[in-house]
């Protein structure tokens, strides 16, 4: 057991982890921050993407230790100051941008880091940009709308589908 | 995944020291690693990491004019930073995986490693690249030495990668959609001294030198040059994403896609 410390949602956290701890198992089993979701484990299916220093990146295949000293973003760490929904969050709620929900979180935290490097981006650069992110349910046309959405384009007549 | 213990040195010659002890094993960016440490098919005691260490980060240009990449520079910082200077090899890095893949995977765990279908063996072997050791200087070709295996001794670490910069180059990948590695993907590079053509994804043999095509593009850069030449089916990879025959005949048209692309 080793101890490790880091800054998760801007609050420090730390805890003594084994070697082969994941971060997202310190997330999840330590800090029971259980938003953040294990689909795979794989490092398929993006449940799992979280932010470190910025940078989304899948949590099932980071060790906890190796996120020592960063800081850390998971989905509880998204809504705005007075709890409600943040634009991107709000967005896949208006656009049924989900079913079951349960890639939502790495969806979200996927689409963040894409809209904070490219704050326009188009339908093509979406689609690539979420290769990394699975869903079963939503077929990803209303998830896809609703970054369009977020990004403050007009998706008012793109079809529902 | 058995449980192991982690080190994360701030210095080339502290990483290697550690890798100089039984059982050790240098972490990249832990994108192919971890997922192999969890199906139990290594199990280091111990895991030294190399993403803590400045001077194998980044990139940048020496004199003569070739970019150098720190072996643990993850594939995302390639694509921003070389984009200017060797566009080829930006794209390449631009399309490994998924975000979230190229934000952790570092150009020294993919050469070290050496997958068979791997994109970057392809520009390294393409741009006659020089892998840069905490030892010694590797040319390319004598680098890659069939697939998962490499001129890599036990320990040694992959801390820079150097490439001349060609005058014209392209890399084509035709995509296993499900695992976004290369089922083909040709890497071609035209510099002064005639033309390289590096294959992955294709052979038995993992990334190899199409010298036929190389010829044929030295004389005439033009997709037409190779019309008529082949590579034969007997050695490379057969699966259920495509047989022998059909990798062959992906080369050829992914080496005239890359000719034709070349920028
Ligand atoms: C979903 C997914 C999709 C992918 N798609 C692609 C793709 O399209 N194309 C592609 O090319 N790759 C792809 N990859 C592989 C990815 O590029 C890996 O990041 C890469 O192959 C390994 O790099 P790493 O830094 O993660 O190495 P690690 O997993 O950390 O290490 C791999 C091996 O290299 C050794 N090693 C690491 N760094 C060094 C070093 N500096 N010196 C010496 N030895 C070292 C380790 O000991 C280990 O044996 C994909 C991976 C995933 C998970
Ligand atoms: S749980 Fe991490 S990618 Fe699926
Ligand atoms: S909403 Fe169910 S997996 Fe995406």
């Amino acid at each position: 057991m080793a101890q490790v410390s880091m800054t998760v949602n801007g609050k420090a956290a730390s805890g003594d982890v084994e070697g082969r701890t994941l971060l997202v198992q310190f997330l999840r089993e330590n800090l029971h921050l259980t938003g953040t979701h294990v689909g795979c484990d794989t490092s398929q299916c993006g449940a799992c993407v979280v932010h470190v220093n910025g940078k989304a990146v899948k949590a099932c295949t980071m060790l906890a230790a190796e996120a020592e000293g960063a800081e850390v973003r998971t989905i509880e760490g998204m809504a705005n100051a007075d709890g409600s929904l943040n634009t991107v969050q709000q967005a896949f709620q208006d656009h049924h941008g989900l079913q079951c929900g349960f890639c939502t979180p790495g969806m979200v935290m996927s689409a963040s880091a894409l809209l904070a490097e490219n704050p326009n981006p188009t339908e093509t650069e979406i689609r690539a940009y979420l290769e990394g992110n699975i869903c079963r349910c939503t077929g990803y046309h209303n998830i896809v709308k609703a970054i369009m959405a977020a990004a403050g384009q007009d998706v008012s007549k793109i079809a529902a589908e | 995944m058995y449980n192991f213990d982690f080190v994360r040195p701030k210095t080339i010659a502290d990483a290697a020291a550690a890798l100089g002890h039984e059982g050790a094993q240098a972490l990249g960016g832990g994108q192919t690693l971890l997922p192999t440490m969890k199906q139990r098919l290594a199990s280091p005691e111990t895991l030294v990491s190399l993403t803590g260490i400045p001077e194998m980060q980044g990139v940048c240009k020496a004199d003569d004019g070739a970019i150098c990449i720190g072996g643990a520079t993850p594939h995302a910082v390639v694509a921003a930073e070389v984009a200017a200077h060797y566009p080829a090899l930006a794209g390449l890095a631009s399309h490994i995986g998924d975000p979230a893949v190229r934000n952790r995977g570092t150009i020294g765990g993919s050469l070290a490693n050496n997958d068979p279908s791997a994109c970057y063996p392809s520009a390294v072997l393409g741009s006659g690249a020089t892998v840069v050791t905490n030892t010694r200087q590797i040319a390319a070709d004598d680098y890659f030495q069939g697939m998962f295996t490499t001129a890599l001794h036990e320990g040694e670490i992959i801390t820079e990668v150097r490439f001349p910069v060609p005058e014209k180059a392209s890399y084509q990948k035709f995509e296993q959609p499900a695992s976004r590695f290369a089922l083909v993907g040709v890497f071609v590079a035209k510099y002064a001294d005639g033309v390289r053509v590096a294959v992955t994804g294709a052979s038995e043999e993992g990334v190899f030198r199409w010298t036929e095509a190389e010829e044929a593009l030295s004389a005439n850069f033009s997709a037409d040059a190779i019309n008529g030449l082949t590579v034969p089916a007997d050695g490379m990879i057969g699966d259920l994403h495509g047989s022998k025959e059909y990798r062959a005949h992906l080369v050829g048209v992914m080496t005239k896609r890359a000719v034709a692309a070349a920028a």
